[in-house]
């Protein structure tokens, strides 16, 4: 008998939805611990396909019979395998999770997050498998991403479908934890790809240079993206307040941890600018904006609509790294015991300047793994 | 080095690689080496797991341009 699929739709629902599910995953071991498929009410068990070649024996009794099974795999060929064998054991509630963590990596699930001035529209791009956001703000035809992802084509014909075209693609900063979009949606669209020129003195192709109060209208009903200078995270981060209301705040901050200073390299450079951006430029904003970021971290930041989100008032009673009142532990938070780096962070921003051009195939090696961009 | 057998699984994706890789070893004495040459980019980190938790030996690998040569001892 054939094994079932379960698509990677379905298991972000139940992520979203907290509902529950069994984990069998079939990677090494070294890679499950780096990263794994993150839900509320899943469990899991992780035994590496080459346990189980010879059969399931070993798994027999510590996979349950009452619930969903989703076999996950790299790729997709060894769940099926794995699956397969559970199968012919007599378990009918298996499934082989199609396309694998990389599949999973790569999805997208649109949200959105509010309707804006002029009837024009706001929507937030999740990113469940890297904790990655992106957004764009659709007016009057007329559309613009702000960190879009790898995945260009899917923001082109989530436009398409809205009868809008891209017209100019955002980057807050140059990111190290995964590929942006913006480049290849430029040159798909013949939209204008914005960079902060701080950020992009190695860049090897044409961008227009994003500067601190650049307005940017979208659409004729004046939706305007405002950049806001905001370094830190890296020296060039710019926030950018879109229609007067939400705020990208980028890399910067999140909804429960605030960005990491040191992936180009220079943390303690860059401690104090980023101790500046969160306590004395962004302070100086209204407190209503609602913080977009660019990333999440755990699945607590999500919002009941799966959106990520959170106004600025908030974040400054409860997030902690906006709550550090003594300069000195502010720098020891976010230049000691930091996280690891992402993986193959320094190739990622040799691909965002245009400096190497790997095939997809490779790309999506890179992205392998969690985005690590975040101190708390 | 006096390889006994050669395994080519250039093409295949995970898990024939090792699935065959697996059957391949079965027929060397320990103490042999099997040569066995693939371009799956996970059968690097899962070979070198598998000879981990199975006990043979991955004496080498070659990287020439996505193309893996391992070279595996018998435990």
């Amino acid at each position: 008998m054939a094994i079932k699929t379960m698509n990677v739709q379905e298991v972000a629902k139940r992520v979203v939805n907290k509902e529950e599910l069994f984990i069998l995953d079939v990677r090494n071991e070294d890679a499950y611990a780096d990263w794994k498929i993150e839900g509320d009410n899943f469990d899991y068990l992780n035994v590496p396909y080459f346990d189980l070649i010879d059969g399931i024996e070993p798994i027999q009794n510590k996979v349950p019979t009452d619930r969903d099974i989703a076999v996950v795999c790299a790729k997709g060929g060894s769940s099926e395998f794995v699956g397969e064998q559970l199968v012919e054991a007599g378990f009918n509630n298996v499934y082989s999770l199609e396309g694998g963590m990389k599949a999973w990596s790569e999805h997208l699930e649109p949200v959105k997050i509010a309707d804006l001035n002029g009837g024009g529209e706001l929507f937030q791009f999740v990113r469940l498998g890297k904790g990655c956001l992106s957004y764009m703000v659709i007016s009057d035809g007329e559309a613009a991403t702000i960190d879009a992802v790898r995945m260009a084509d899917v923001f082109i014909n989530f436009a398409k479908e809205k009868g809008a075209t891209i017209t100019h693609a955002f980057d807050t900063h140059l990111h190290a934890d995964h590929i942006s979009g913006g480049r290849e949606i430029a040159e798909k669209t013949g939209a204008t790809y914005w960079l902060p020129p701080k950020d992009a003195t190695e860049v090897q192709f044409d961008f227009k240079p994003l500067e601190d109060g650049e307005d940017v209208q979208i659409g004729s009903s004046k939706i305007s993206v405002q950049a806001l200078y905001s370094p830190g995270h890296t020296i060039g981060s710019t926030s950018f307040i879109v229609d007067d209301q939400y705020l990208m705040s980028g890399d910067i901050l999140f909804v429960d941890s605030i960005g990491r200073p040191d992936l180009a390299g220079l943390a303690d450079d860059w401690v104090g600018d980023l101790r500046e951006t969160l306590y004395k430029r962004y302070k100086e904003l209204s407190n209503e904006l609602f913080v977009l970021p660019a990333h999440f971290m755990t699945n607590i930041e999500l919002n009941d609509d799966g959106s990520v989100g959170e106004k600025l008032g908030k974040l400054y009673e409860e997030n902690h790294g906006l709550n550090v009142g003594d300069e000195k532990e502010f720098r020891s938070m976010v230049t000691e015991n930091l996280p690891p780096q992402p993986n193959s962070y320094q190739e990622i921003r040799e691909t965002n300047m245009g400096k190497i051009s790997p095939e997809t195939e490779e790309k999506r090696e890179m992205e392998i793994g969690p985005n690590r961009c975040a101190v708390k | 080095m006096n390889i006994t057998k050669t395994l080519d699984a250039k093409g295949l994706a995970c898990p024939m690689p090792i699935v065959k890789t697996k059957k391949a070893i079965e027929g060397i004495e320990s103490g042999q080496i099997l040569e066995v040459v693939a371009t799956d980019a996970g059968a690097k980190s899962d070979l070198t797991a598998w000879c981990k938790s199975s006990g043979h030996e991955l004496v080498n690998i070659n990287d020439d341009q996505g193309v893996f040569t391992f070279y595996i001892k018998k435990g």
